[in-house]
């Protein structure tokens, strides 16, 4: 017997399907952040073993696709004999994946600040984390808004990819309801539409905070 | 005792050996001016004396705080030191005031109100009391370089160091630098400055140093070096700047 569906229902499966992306976004926008703070840190610290670290956690993400990172985290781990539900595995992989191109940016913003600000910092007898935390992020982190708006951009995009490890997200809502209405180009019309509603405002705020933070430069 | 002494400093970059085996030494209240031309290694020695540049041996001595080749934590001296650069360098997300009181409040740990006297005191020596909630960038560079050096005495230093402080600058700003370097002059700070500006030398200068392919080259009283200098480097370099 064939259900009926009405397009609310469909709109509405995929609604349900767009908190989870958004969640998840949000999530691993918030967790990759700090984790990539870390990794930043660790990347220009003065001692070369942690630059090694930080330089193989971004290398390790950045070269591989996010794709092959879900699943080593999804059947890696499973291996290992924690059973990770979907969700943790996508949240865990994306987070991994976000806090290496976060770190990759921000890292650009550090040292796009002049030399002659660590000299100067260095000469009032500032320690080096009295250097960064008073001198150097401030100053970063206005050049870093812009690049990491759009950034989330991508980290939105790359939820999508966790629909394969079978976490209901608005793409795997999409396959779902596809399957059972035989209407896979409304749906995915409307899955696109979705997307598109949460990047396009990120893509233009992002364009707006550059041109805001360049004409201030 | 001296207030600054360099004993037999030698410092590399790679194998460029740039800094010979300087001795120097700087009383409590004189005024250097170093000369030289162009990579003879003026810059990296007054670096070296706020520990910016590591050296490679030898040692330096700034009232007691002391360090020689491998000293990992500069700190002790730099609390003695004060350094002013070619490009002012002043923190341009921070106002004129909090650039003044940045380095009291968090490395001395002065508490706000005095920092806050105090930033305004040393803006008043620089004539720019009334600059105090602007930021750098409103700032002429003269005015700039007149805050980066209030900023710099606001850590109350023992000797302050200059590289060529108005070489940034355009030419009628200048002045109004050299007149507050010549007033700390007055005051008695011990000063050690890099200048091409020769005629400030010889007014203000107690001690004319002339480097040299990394040496003193030679050293003395700045009107009886210019006047007669005994050795033809600083002859050619003396009339090479006469000329200019
Ligand atoms: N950070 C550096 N790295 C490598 N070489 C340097 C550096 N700083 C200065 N030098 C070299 O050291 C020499 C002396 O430079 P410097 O002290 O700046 O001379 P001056 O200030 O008298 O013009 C030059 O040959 C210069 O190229
Ligand atoms: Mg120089």
């Amino acid at each position: 017997m064939l259900t009926q569906f009405t397009t609310w229902d469909i709109v509405r499966n995929l609604l349900e399907g767009g908190k989870w992306t958004l969640l998840l976004s949000l999530l691993a926008f918030f967790l990759g952040g700090v984790t990539g703070l870390i990794i930043v840190l660790l990347r220009i610290s003065p001692n070369r073993f942690l630059r090694v670290i930080a330089k193989v956690w971004i290398e390790l993400f950045q070269g591989t696709p996010l794709l092959m990172q879900l699943f080593i985290v999804f059947f890696g781990l499973s291996l290992l004999g924690w059973d990770v539900s979907a969700w943790t595995a996508a949240a865990i992989g994306l987070t991994l994946f976000t806090s290496a191109y976060l770190a990759e940016i921000w890292r650009g913003c550090i040292e796009a600040i002049p030399s002659g600000q660590w000299e100067a910092s260095a000469s009032l007898a500032f320690s080096p984390l009295q250097q960064m935390r008073y001198v150097i992020l401030p100053q970063a982190l206005r050049i870093a808004i812009p690049p990491t708006v759009g950034f989330s951009v991508q980290v939105v995009k790359g939820t999508a990819v966790t629909s394969i490890i079978g976490f209901t997200e608005l793409t795997k809502s999409g396959t779902m309801i596809a399957n059972a209405t035989f209407e896979p180009f409304m749906v995915f019309g409307l899955v696109a539409t979705a997307y598109f509603c949460l990047c396009y405002p990120l893509s233009v705020y992002a364009r707006h905070l550059e041109r805001k933070y360049h004409v201030a430069c | 005792m001296s207030l600054v002494s360099i004993h037999q400093l030698h410092k590399h970059f790679g194998d460029n050996h740039v800094l010979k085996g300087i001795d120097l030494n700087v009383d409590e209240g004189q005024v250097i001016a170093l000369i030289g031309r162009s990579g003879s290694g003026k810059s990296t020695l007054l670096r070296t004396i706020n520990g910016l540049e590591c050296i490679d041996a030898g040692e330096i001595t700034v009232d007691g705080a002391k360090i020689q080749a491998g000293a990992k934590d500069m700190r002790p001296l730099r609390l003695k030191v004060g350094m002013v650069f070619q490009q002012f360098n002043l923190f341009p997300h921070l106002s004129v005031g909090e650039n003044v009181m940045l380095a009291p409040k968090i490395v001395k740990k002065t508490d706000p109100a005095q920092a806050q006297e105090l930033a305004e005191q040393m803006l008043a020596k620089v004539g720019l009391s009334e600059k105090f909630d602007a930021f750098p960038g409103e700032l002429s560079g003269g005015q700039q370089q007149r805050v980066a050096i209030a900023r710099a005495l606001a850590m109350q230093p023992k000797v302050m160091l200059c590289d060529e402080i108005t070489s940034a600058l355009d030419p009628e700003l200048v002045s109004e630098v050299l007149s507050v370097v010549k007033q700390l002059a007055n005051e008695g700070m011990t000063l050690v400055m890099v200048t091409h500006e020769m005629r400030f030398a010889r007014e203000v200068g107690d001690k004319l140093v002339f480097m040299h392919q990394g040496r003193v080259h030679e050293e003395g009283p700045p009107e009886a070096l210019f006047n007669a200098p005994s050795t033809p480097e600083l002859a050619a370099f003396i009339g090479a700047i006469d000329q200019a």
